[in-house]
């Protein structure tokens, strides 16, 4: 099962493994379950959910990090990754399915329209970032990007849920009750969405 | 294939009085096209339509053009030779163009490029709309009247199509000024700061 996160001596752990008794701290089972079946919302915006459909299919098989479960409803995902470029008129709608999503969640940003408007930072229409609204976890640059990127970016989230602590003050928002989760939504103005971006840690 | 300049003699001829000028292009493609004055646009769609020599039954698309107002200059040798440098005369006004692509599912033929032109860019961008002739062109001139302002009379459901109802302006005319990026980037890096410290 790998290094077990925990204070006991390594020898006596290693021991009671080889007898069958797996000893490990509730921290290090919850993340390794946790970091092991990422279930992504169901969701594309444009091209870059071409590539992120090659990933699940049986060529680069997601399956195998288990994450092949695309939930159809953001209450049963814990990964939403913003495959695409995100307009001003659709904003509004990814923040808000991102507020249905449950805690624990994660937000992967992948391809530069996601990351910053890429080539459509300049226009009219497109947002520059959709981590002006939402916190993102992992960013995937690429026009669009490959599925072994994507892999890699899931491999990436994986190292960051296993290392996530349920205690201390660096714990994450979904294990401290204090902590603020408020993402508001933004609404359709004159010229821009109000407001332009959300203000969070 | 029926060129640009026969369509015309042929709408001219079932009707006189029509208001429609060939545009020739000098560009290798030669795509000459039809400009129609408003006032007779529907009329000159529908015999488009229905000649049994023509059959333009199908719209394959509708697009805008912003025309902002522009110096003509007089083409090179026509003004005397020391007065080249004063050759621009007076600006031609500006106006909006909507340019519709016609094809003959029937008669296989097309592309014939139809075009109107509203009268200026500011008071007067009202055109007649040509959806009760090809109903493919009704979410095409919702577009375009979106992002080019230009009015369709006639339209049976003239709505914004791209961006929100609230929004002002129309992005696609060439004065259009899109939000700043520092008015976006600029506070939410500050607000982040604030957050971190």
């Amino acid at each position: 099962m790998g290094r077990m996160n925990c204070s006991m001596d390594q020898e006596l752990q290693n021991e009671l493994s080889n007898r069958g008794v797996h000893v490990t701290s509730l921290e290090w089972i919850y993340n390794w379950g946790r970091s092991n079946s990422i279930w992504p919302m169901q969701f594309g915006l444009a091209c870059c959910a071409i590539e992120m459909i090659a990933t699940t299919m049986a060529r680069y098989d997601l399956a195998r990090f288990g994450a092949e479960v695309y939930r159809p409803s953001p209450r049963q995902a814990d990964l939403m990754i913003v495959a695409g470029t995100v307009t001003k008129k659709m904003a509004p709608l990814v923040v808000r399915l991102y507020n249905q999503m449950a805690e624990p969640k994660y937000v992967i940003a992948m391809g530069a329209c996601a990351i910053s408007g890429g080539p459509f930072r300049d226009g009219y229409n497109v947002l520059k970032g959709i981590d002006l609204y939402i916190p993102v976890d992992v960013y995937i640059p690429g026009c669009p990007p490959r599925p072994e990127a994507l892999l890699d970016g899931i491999m990436k989230l994986q190292k960051k849920i296993r290392e996530q602590k349920l205690l201390g003050p660096d714990r994450p928002r979904h294990a401290d009750r204090e902590a603020s989760c408020d993402y508001p939504v933004p609404d359709y103005g004159p010229n821009d969405l109000i407001p332009t971006c959300n203000a969070y840690t | 294939m029926i060129s640009a300049e026969q369509i015309r003699e042929h709408v001219l001829h079932a009707r006189p009085d029509a208001g429609l000028e060939l545009i020739s292009n000098l560009c290798p493609s030669c795509q000459d096209s039809l400009l129609v004055a408003a006032e007779d646009a529907v009329e000159v769609a529908r015999l488009l339509r229905d000649d049994p020599e023509l059959r333009l039954d199908y719209c394959s698309n509708v697009t805008g053009v912003d025309w902002p107002e522009r110096p003509v200059r007089t083409p090179p040798g026509s003004a005397p030779a020391g007065q080249r440098m004063r050759a621009e005369v007076a600006a031609r006004p500006g106006c909006f163009e909507v340019v519709y692509h016609l094809f003959s599912m029937s008669l296989k033929h097309g592309p014939v490029v139809l075009r109107m032109r509203t009268e200026n860019r500011s008071d007067r961008v009202r055109l007649p709309s040509l959806t009760p002739i090809w109903h493919s062109a009704e979410f095409q001139e919702r577009e375009v009247f979106d992002l080019y302002g230009i009015r369709f009379d006639g339209h049976p459901d003239l709505r914004r199509l791209l961006m929100w109802e609230e929004f002002e302006g129309h992005p696609m005319r060439k004065d259009y000024l899109p939000p700043a990026e520092d008015d976006v980037r600029e506070p939410f890096a500050a607000a982040r700061n604030r957050m971190v410290q």
